[in-house]
């Protein structure tokens, strides 16, 4: 039954004509991909590059152009209806239906796939555990948190044991602790039966545990191979340095970034881990001295993401350094000052109850004037309800709320004047054009005639959106829309910038560029609140805050939340393992004391 | 056809019983519209006018006259008020408070010994229906003194010089009750609502959701996935036929000349016919909104504005006739309205029952090729 090889993709290509813009849209040219049967496969790239329409492709759910697709031995364009058969596919939104419970999710699954009624008990009482949904079978799925519906959606797809498993982003928007568990699954599946999986993913990590990866761009195969042999291309090209204590990581990535020779610069566990050219490291780097200044560097074992980062930076020359030039001289009109001591949101003992249920549990804590400031936190810890809150779009049960000197409790309008919010979706009209998207915002922020001109001048310049004035906002690439959302979101010039998952199911390069303009933004005065499920982010934020059941489990920089988490200089944590030890640390103590108290 | 059909058949159609039971929207449109409808059109929504406002001016205070205006006090349909003088009864009717004025000049009763008696009826014109259908009550009612009139003086009815009596029989409608075409309509109007807007609504949302898109990597068919959503709906549909027709006939004593089977055979005719079409306008539209506009515009508004409900096509334009004529609901509403008052007429059930199937094939076999088991 198992051919050594489950799918194989044959230069594929696919188009698509857009009517509206009387245009057509290359999602697939040329591709070229096999996946090995008996292990995972991962498929990595920007945003529209191309991999949920490989996937469809996969699934006969399209039919391709030119090329051929053949799975598990049957040609898709023929016979999709026999791959079907034997496949599963879960899509980017799951495909559970709300209405229905857990468990007849799983019986609407099993029925449809034939699974006999026999073998369906010990396959459930599996699923339960691996997924620890157990307790929720009764439980309609509109009514489960993130994690656990990507869980439930996985668990469909493997009510009888498929012959090649596709997976379409299954942890866009899902916490670090539950992506771990859903990886452990899949893991634990393709070691006791033999699963194929093909995989699309953001998550260079996730990535990284496959046995084979395609980078697609722009509906190419950029590179593929072992995730080593990705990696390996960044060999001698990565180096980590450590900033002086005057200056926060940031600073220095960013003046890394703005270096033409960089391929790539993280902050990661206080230092700057970052990429050069090959070119240049071969002729010994002369100018790396002067960016760097005072601190040394030294190399690096390379990462995954450091091999996709070249592998993109050879067909991408995106010009951060002018984007954030730009910034930092047109930004919002005040004076470019440094963050200061001065706060500008201060939260005591804040509390909101829905009815006797508590999502946010006396918390406390203040942000200074320029600061980026990380909310994180597992999907239902509490951190969307602060958020709102602080935005004032939810009022407190309890506790004092003050943001830009404004109580919020009293004087919610006035705060509002000076904040700025750009929600995960980008409320933004798709019909309209980005002038009069800006227009209408501005219009609703109350700014009129000469002013409203200059703001909109100012932002269109700071977002680069000088071209687009009259292209539709729903027609735009997605980095366009983010784009459009900032600007949209700092035309009154605000004194805070509130960012609800802004890089969520957004590829690596796309969020260096948003992050780029998030610190060039604050370097300008602007204060900056964050969320965000990429745990690597958090060390762009000066501070961050972690919540859990709606209490704060740790406050601090970047390095005193590992510090708490038990990093020492023998043993160094990133963000992610720092997060999750600080979260499960907790659960297990809580789950101890109610032990105790019983 | 392999042998998981039914079983699959079966799982899909219980979800999709599950989730109308558990979708309050869902009920309350397919069920609980569907009673309101039927109060609204057999309470609220009626052509008949009863207790008009007639405002009677009386230049002639003879007994004559005093007892033809009795005899329009008698009718139910007309509530006269004696005014004065024609200035107030202009006055009343400016303001609305009467429909018409009905004017009986000074020399009414010496004319009318004459058998030449004139009198005056004014209408208010604003609403044509309801004065046409004054008037025919005035006219009746004078009528009818008139001979009793005659009859008092002695002479014989047909002595009255010049006078005709015209008797008058409405067939089909003895009552001229328009609940009683209004009954039918309804039928035609529920069963569109449920089968073409709300079985176009709710495949739509699976479209939408991105359900369809997991739904289609399993070995499920396209015909499995329509034949599950046909089911129910035809359940909910069958329900608000059920409702109407006991509505019909024990609410609004409509009677029911033709076969009850028959009316029930043409019902799932038409029922398939409407689900055909809201399963195809799900199809092509894949979105919730569009395929609600579209259904109701190309389903629902037809079926109340052109399909004979409320106005009769031959009064309309050729080309608006036309498009009427080509509807499905003109078809069904054609034999429900004979099956309901005029019996089994066995011309009509056949034409339009054929009519009616072809249909049905037509749009299921369409709706069926354009569910395809393809994204985008």
């Amino acid at each position: 039954m198992n051919t050594p090889v489950a799918l194989v993709a044959q230069g594929v290509g696919k188009r698509f004509v857009i009517k509206k813009a009387g245009r057509t849209v290359v999602a697939l040219d040329d591709v070229s991909i096999e996946v090995k049967s008996a292990a995972l496969t991962a498929l990595v790239g920007p945003d529209g590059a191309g991999k949920t329409t490989l996937l469809r492709l996969a699934a006969g759910l399209m039919v391709a152009d030119t090329g051929t697709m053949t799975v598990l031995g049957i040609d898709a364009a023929t016979d999709p209806q026999a791959i079907q058969n034997r496949i599963s596919y879960m899509p980017q939104r799951f495909g559970l239906y709300d209405d229905l419970s857990v468990q007849e999710n799983l019986d609407l699954y099993a029925d449809l796939h034939g699974v006999p009624q026999d073998v369906r008990g010990k396959r459930y009482q599996r699923l339960m555990e691996m997924t620890d949904l157990g307790r929720f079978t009764s439980r309609p799925a509109g009514k489960l948190s993130g994690g656990m519906k990507q869980k439930l959606g996985l668990a469909c797809t493997l009510v009888r044991s498929p012959e090649l498993l596709l997976l379409d982003e299954p942890t866009v928007g899902v916490d670090p602790l539950s992506r771990r568990e859903l990886w452990e699954i899949l893991e634990q599946l393709v070691g006791e039966e033999n699963l194929s999986v093909l995989v699309s993913t953001s998550y260079m990590d996730e990535a990284a545990r496959c046995a084979h990866v395609a980078i697609l761009h722009d509906g190419k195969v950029l590179a593929q191979g072992t995730p080593e042999s990705i990696r390996d291309t960044a060999e001698d090209l990565c180096f980590a340095v450590t900033p002086p204590a005057d200056e926060a990581p940031r600073h220095l990535q960013a003046r890394l970034l703005d270096d033409d020779d960089t391929v790539d610069a993280v902050p990661r566990g206080g230092k700057v881990h970052f990429v050069r050219t090959r070119a240049t490291v071969e002729q010994g780097d002369p100018d790396l001295a002067r960016v760097l200044g005072a601190s040394r560097a030294e190399p690096m074992p390379p990462t995954l993401e450091d091999g996709f980062m070249l592998a993109l930076r050879s067909k991408v020359q995106r010009d951060l350094s002018s984007a954030a030039a730009v910034a930092t001289s047109t930004s919002t009109s005040k004076p470019a000052s440094a963050k200061t001591d001065q706060s500008v949101i201060e939260v005591k003992d804040l509390v909101r109850t829905f009815g006797d249920f508590t999502a946010v549990d006396r918390t406390s804590f203040s942000v200074s004037r320029g600061e980026i400031f990380g909310l994180l936190g597992p999907n239902g810890a509490g951190k969307t309800t602060t958020f709102r809150m602080l935005c004032g779009l939810l009022p407190a049960s309890s506790g004092t709320l003050r943001v830009a000197g404004h109580d919020l409790r009293k004087a919610r309008a006035h705060a509002r004047q000076q904040i700025g919010y750009v929600s995960q979706k980008f409320a933004l009209y798709g019909n309209l054009t980005v002038d009069e998207n800006l227009t209408f915002f501005g219009g609703a922020y109350g700014l009129s005639g000469t002013r409203l001109r200059e703001r909109m001048a100012a932002v269109k310049s700071q977002f680069e959106l000088d071209d687009a004035g009259h292209a539709q906002a729903g027609l735009l690439p997605g980095g366009f829309k983010q784009r459009l959302a900032m600007a949209t979101g700092l035309l009154h010039a605000p004194d805070i910038l509130f960012l609800d998952e802004p890089t969520s199911g957004a590829d690596p390069l796309a969020r260096r560029e948003f992050w780029r303009r998030i610190t060039a933004l604050a370097e300008a005065g602007t204060t900056v609140v964050i969320t965000t499920h990429f745990m690597e982010e958090a060390e762009y934020c000066d501070r961050v805050v972690i919540q859990d059941a709606g209490k704060v489990l740790a406050l601090g920089t970047p390095a005193e939340i590992r510090r708490q988490a038990g990093e020492t200089d023998a043993r160094t944590f990133d963000m992610e393992q720092a997060f999750i030890g600080i979260v499960e640390q907790n659960r297990k103590a809580s789950r101890g004391g109610a032990r105790e108290a019983a | 056809m392999n042998g998981g059909f039914w079983q699959r058949l079966l799982a899909l159609t219980r979800k999709e019983v599950k989730q109308l039971l558990r979708d309050r929207s869902n009920l309350m449109m397919g069920i609980a519209l569907p009673a309101v409808l039927i109060l609204i059109f057999g309470y609220g929504l009626s052509f008949d006018v009863k207790n008009a406002p007639v405002a009677v001016v009386m230049e002639d205070h003879s007994v004559t006259a005093n007892d033809m205006i009795a005899g329009l006090r008698l009718s139910p349909y007309l509530a006269p008020r004696v005014v004065n003088s024609m200035h107030d009864a202009e006055a009343l009717m400016l303001d609305r408070k009467v429909d018409a004025i009905l004017r009986l000049p000074s020399d009414f009763s010496r004319r009318l010994g004459l058998g030449d008696a004139h009198a005056q009826l004014i209408l208010h014109g604003a609403d044509a229906n309801t004065a046409r259908t004054i008037e025919g009550y005035v006219q009746s009612a004078l009528a009818q003194s008139t001979v009793l009139q005659g009859d008092r003086s002695g002479a014989s009815p047909g002595a009255s010089v010049g006078s005709v009596y015209l008797e008058q029989r409405l067939w089909f409608n003895e009552a001229n009750t328009s609940t009683w075409f209004l009954v039918p309509g309804l039928i035609v109007l529920i069963t569109t609502l449920v089968g073409a807007f709300l079985t176009a609504l709710v495949m739509a949302r699976e479209w939408e959701r991105g359900t369809l898109e997991a739904l289609f990597v399993t070995p499920v068919r396209p015909l499995e996935i329509l034949l599950a959503k046909i089911i129910p709906y035809f359940g909910v549909g069958m329900i608000g036929l059920l409702m109407c027709l006991l509505a019909a006939r024990f609410l609004f004593d409509v009677p029911i000349y033709g076969s009850l089977w028959l009316i029930l055979l043409v019902s799932v005719f038409y029922l398939f016919v409407a689900l055909g079409i809201g399963l195809l306008i799900s199809a092509v539209t894949k979105n919730q909104f569009t395929a609600s506009q579209l259904a109701l515009v190309t389903s629902f508004m037809p079926a109340l504005m052109l399909s004979g409900f409320i106005y009769d096509l031959r009064n309309m334009p050729l080309a608006v006739e036309a498009v009427g004529r080509i509807l499905p609901a003109t078809h069904y509403m054609e034999v429900l309205k004979s099956l309901f008052l005029a019996g089994n007429l066995w011309p009509v059930i056949l034409k339009n029952c054929v009519i009616l199937i072809g249909y049905a094939v037509v749009v299921l076999a369409a709706a069926r090729m354009k569910t395809r088991k393809l994204i985008g």
